[in-house]
């Protein structure tokens, strides 16, 4: 950190208590190749560009009404190789897949093909406009379709809308579709039935589309109630909406019985696609009853999750709700051309939608990604995916049921994630002190505290993507944490100490929340 | 398989630890009518690298790409130049390959990004505090209304009938569902947008008044008196930015009174992307507003050791602490995009970016002044940034875009597209210039509108 400072503020070295870090203090408070890096704000000009663009000419004609811009904005600029250095040291402060393993339980956070990102940049894709005429943009237009029949054909499933943005928006678009077909036939139905395990999107989106929501209870081995769910069932519950694989990582082997219920008492069956790859390219989902599924495309087909997106969610459709999907969507006529039906053609092609829920047809960019990555796997390697996703979990399940308590070891074969819980540990440890004890280890923590039904829940999702000897080094890794855990190891309550970061108090950045830049006084 | 890196070998010796004879073992909970005897049917096996790159090249290779056509078209996406250091750092793997910044002690990087990013949309706006991004602006227009009868505890927005079309569409699917009511119109063909119109339509139990700027026509005015009339019954106004590049040249929408500014961000470092993925941003005027916002939110704060750090902060707004009871259920939103607009605008910086917006002014003015000497085409804005709208002289506008495609110029919108069925609006074409737009590109459009114009019937 050497760059002039207008603030003042200077990153400070301090030696903790510990001794660990007891070598010299540093003039820069850098230590070697971990950089402190101030904001923009603070090493940045309003007079500074990095961008060669014509001089503002004065006497310019202008067009603007009585509407110019005169007071300052107060956006600082860094010249280009400022502006790298900035965001490179900044970037090391991360961790990602492609530093190490990162087995965040229901994230799927799997390796990312750089062909992906190659493909995603052809201009083809990349620098064409959404509004463009259609005879123009007709490669685009295919690739969606093409990537819509493989959802289809991986989900048995007859129908696909790809414009959801990601997964929470591909729920809000599968719960709409069941409301419209519900009120197509004058029937008011109020309440969605979540379990308790579900991701917080799941309630907040039935929530969100006008819905009360109602928990199904559990079982003991981690699976959904059926006789509890059957008897809750009745005229008022709209749909239910299941995560299988489940988020306790095991798969709900009572699903067609659900959904066949489900259907009697004339309710709709949403399954939440976000743990598709356990399954992907060996189950299809269409086989078991299910009316709406979300799949994110960044989590089983590989693209990147950007430190929290973009993401993609295009949710495959049964017959009974196909009438109600969204707009737009793309169509394939005889002779071979695409189109893309918008609300132009609304009344007959497909009069019953609930209508548009983006601007514009869904996210280009991943479906690119995503359907370079299913081209490269093919039918062969997804199956294949499935299965070494599903055996790494196991594997981790198996290793650490001796050293974690492992609340549904006894359930059967996990799927593609393994579930633990903090029982065991000594001296007020916690999950989170392990999670922490673990970043010192080199490696991103599981999921931690959900799903909510465990108590300091810790949820592991390898992926595929790990080799044995990656898989094995983290077991040792995480045994020894989990060892110091159990033995109350006060130490572990202040991790990480190798981190560019401590312990960052979250309570005191709420309670006074600093949530933009605001000048030094003075 | 180049992804999968486990060998036979490891597979039968892990199958071993877990005492399973098979892989299928792993597979017993899934019922029978579900078993499948091998790969999923009617699909491709594995395929090379080289092999998939000729497939996703041959349907790029059928695409006009915006760069190689004389380019026009606006409506809500833009085309500008994004400098190469933008995409070589959204590349980085740390970026690229990170998720949301759950462990913030290994990802200040997007943390401290984020923060900066929030910093500088509050900026651009002219707000207090920004968001850490929603998908698009279309999704981010609905959670502003969705926040605005939060905040109200009213039911009923007003649209401007000069929104984004798509916008508008979105929020009357949405509000279908929750019970808002919506009034809205389509705009009228005017030099100036109708705000008297649009203030005399807010009542008492108006929630929020949405207003975009510039309009969907191009069309620019100042809305404080709009902000007044919102105000005076307790209602708020939400103003829509779909051109960020704008508010380096006219007034940001905060100093016009505006209680929640969203908008796309896709202009700054994102590309067209043939519509996504996009930036949506959230802004709010008020700081007290910000345990209503939807989404998340960067914080400062200090590590143990006194620090300063970074992390997601007001998070009992969000679905995966509130369940049912949050401000919205999005959970991943538009980070790596966030990402990219932050540094552009950290290349541009105040001056570039003011100076971006003259250059995107001038060529405008110039594309105006031009297009309107090609007979039978008519301005129709009084004030526009850098879109206008043409009258073509009862021309149908879809049929002219087409045909101007055939040769080989990508001429602009056709209103009639974004507006189905209605008559006013079938002869309108929307124009967009940016700084990538040449004199020699303009004159090229003249001409073939010319002759386009002279063609096609009526």
């Amino acid at each position: 950190m050497n760059a002039p400072n207008k603030s003042g503020w200077k990153p400070e070295m301090t030696v903790a208590e510990d001794g660990l870090h007891n070598g010299p203090e540093t003039t820069t408070g850098n230590r070697a190749l971990m950089l402190e890096e101030p904001l923009i704000f603070e090493i940045g000009h309003t007079e500074t560009t990095g961008v060669d663009l014509p001089e503002i000419d004065p006497e310019a004609p202008s067009r603007l009404g009585s509407l110019t811009r005169s007071e300052p904005i107060g956006l600082v600029g860094l010249t280009e190789p400022e502006t790298v250095r900035h965001y490179t040291r900044l970037s090391r402060q991360n961790y990602g897949i492609d530093l190490g393993f990162f087995p965040l339980g229901s994230c799927t956070m799997k390796h990312n093909p750089r062909l992906n990102e190659k493909m995603a940049r052809l201009p083809g894709y990349a620098d064409i406009h959404p509004l463009a005429p259609q005879n123009s943009v007709q490669g685009a237009l295919e690739v969606i379709y093409e990537l819509g029949d493989w959802l289809k054909t991986l989900t048995g499933m007859p129908a696909v809308a790809m414009s959801p943005k990601a997964g929470a928006h591909g729920e809000l678009c599968g719960i709409l579709a069941i409301r419209a077909a519900h009120e197509a036939r004058g029937d008011a139905r109020e309440v969605v039935l979540v379990p308790e395990s579900a991701h917080g999107t799941n309630p907040a989106t039935a929530a969100f589309a006008g819905y009360r929501v109602e928990d199904i209870p559990a079982t003991e081995e981690g699976r959904v109630d059926v006789a509890k769910l059957k008897e809750r069932l009745g005229p008022d519950v709209a749909a239910v909406m299941i995560t299988n694989p489940n988020t306790c990582g095991l798969f709900e082997k009572d699903f067609r019985e659900i959904a066949d219920a489900v259907h009697e008492a004339g309710g709709y069956v949403y399954c939440d696609g976000a743990n598709f790859n356990a399954i992907v390219g060996r189950v299809r989902p269409g086989d078991l009853g299910v009316d709406a599924m979300h799949i994110n495309l960044h989590k089983t087909f590989s693209t990147p999750h950007g430190g929290g997106g973009p993401g993609s969610g295009p949710v495959v459709f049964s017959e009974a709700l196909e009438p109600f999907a969204p707009l737009p969507f793309v169509r394939k006529h005889e002779d071979g051309t695409y189109e893309l039906v918008e609300e132009e053609a609304r009344e007959e092609s497909r009069g019953q939608t609930f209508g548009r829920m983006t601007a514009f047809h869904g996210q280009m960019g991943m479906f690119t990604r995503a359907l370079t990555y299913m081209l490269s796997h093919g039918a062969d390697g997804l199956k294949q995916v499935a299965e070494d996703a599903v055996l790494n979990a196991n594997y981790i399940l198996r290793n650490l049921e001796g050293s974690l308590y492992a609340p549904f070891a006894d359930s059967g074969p996990c799927m593609h994630e393994a579930l633990f819980g903090d029982k065991g540990f000594e001296n007020g440890l916690t999950t989170l002190d392990l999670a922490k004890g673990l970043i010192d280890e080199g490696y991103h923590p599981m999921t931690v505290y959900f799903p909510l039904v465990v108590h300091g829940a810790m949820l592991i999702e390898p992926t595929e993507t790990e080799s044995k000897a990656a898989i094995d080094q983290f077991i040792t890794a995480i045994r020894s944490v989990a060892e110091r855990a159990k033995a109350g190891d006060e130490t572990l309550k202040q991790a990480p100490y190798y981190a560019p970061r401590r312990r960052l108090d979250e309570t005191a950045a709420a309670r006074k929340p600093k949530l933009s830049w605001q000048e030094p006084e003075g | 398989m180049r992804y999968l890196p486990l060998t036979d070998t490891d597979r039968t010796e892990m199958l071993a630890k877990i005492g399973a004879d098979s892989i299928d073992d792993l597979f017993v909970d899934v019922p029978e009518v579900a078993r499948l005897d091998g790969p999923i049917r009617d699909l491709p096996m594995h395929a090379s690298e080289m092999a998939v790159e000729r497939h996703m090249k041959a349907r790029a290779a059928k695409n006009l790409a915006a760069g190689d056509a004389p380019f026009f078209l606006g409506a809500g996406a833009y085309r500008h130049h994004i400098p190469a250091s933008v995409d070589h750092i959204i590349q980085r793997g740390e970026f690229l390959t990170a998720y949301t910044p759950y462990q913030p002690e290994i990802a200040q990087g997007t943390l401290q990004m984020l923060f900066e990013f929030q910093s500088q949309v509050a900026r651009l706006y002219g707000c207090a505090v920004a968001n850490a991004s929603l998908y698009d602006g279309s999704t981010a227009c609905w959670e502003a209304v969705a926040m605005a009868t939060r905040v109200t505890r009213k039911k009923r927005a007003v649209l401007s009938g000069a929104l984004h079309p798509h916008y508008s569409e979105v929020v009357r699917t949405m509000a279908h569902f929750t019970g808002d009511v919506i009034a809205d119109s389509a705009p009228a063909i005017q030099p100036e947008p109708d705000l008297d119109g649009l203030t005399a339509r807010i009542d008492e139990d108006t929630a929020c008044v949405v207003v975009q700027y510039p309009d969907i026509l191009g069309r620019i005015s100042d809305l404080t008196p709009v902000a007044e009339a919102a105000h005076a019954v307790g209602a708020l106004l939400v103003v829509v930015n779909t051109e960020p590049v704008a508010l380096g040249a006219i007034k940001a929408p905060g100093e016009m009174g505006a209680d929640i500014v969203v908008g796309e961000g896709q202009s700054i470092g994102v590309g067209l992307q043939f519509g996504g993925p996009y930036l949506g941003l959230f802004a709010v005027r008020d700081p007290n507003h910000v345990r209503q916002m939807p989404g998340r939110l960067c914080g400062e704060t200090t590590d143990a050791e006194g620090k300063r750090g970074f992390v997601l902060t007001l998070s009992t707004r969000e679905q995966h602490i509130r369940r049912e009871k949050a401000t919205s259920n999005i959970c991943t939103n538009s980070g790596l995009c966030a990402l990219a607009f932050s540094v552009h605008m950290t290349l541009l910086g105040e001056k570039g970016l003011r100076e971006l917006a003259a250059e995107n002014h001038r060529l405008a003015c110039l594309a105006a002044d031009r297009l309107e000497k090609v007979p039978g085409v008519k301005l129709l804005n009084n004030a526009f940034f850098n879109e206008f709208t043409l009258m073509l002289d009862g021309k149908p506008a879809r049929e002219i875009v087409r045909d101007l495609a055939d040769r080989g110029v990508l001429g602009g919108v056709s209103l009639g597209r974004l507006y189905p069925g209605v008559e006013a609006l079938e002869h309108a074409l929307l124009v967009a210039v940016t700084e990538t737009t040449t004199e020699e590109d303009i004159e090229t459009l003249a001409r073939e509108l010319e002759a386009s114009v002279k063609e096609v019937a009526q």
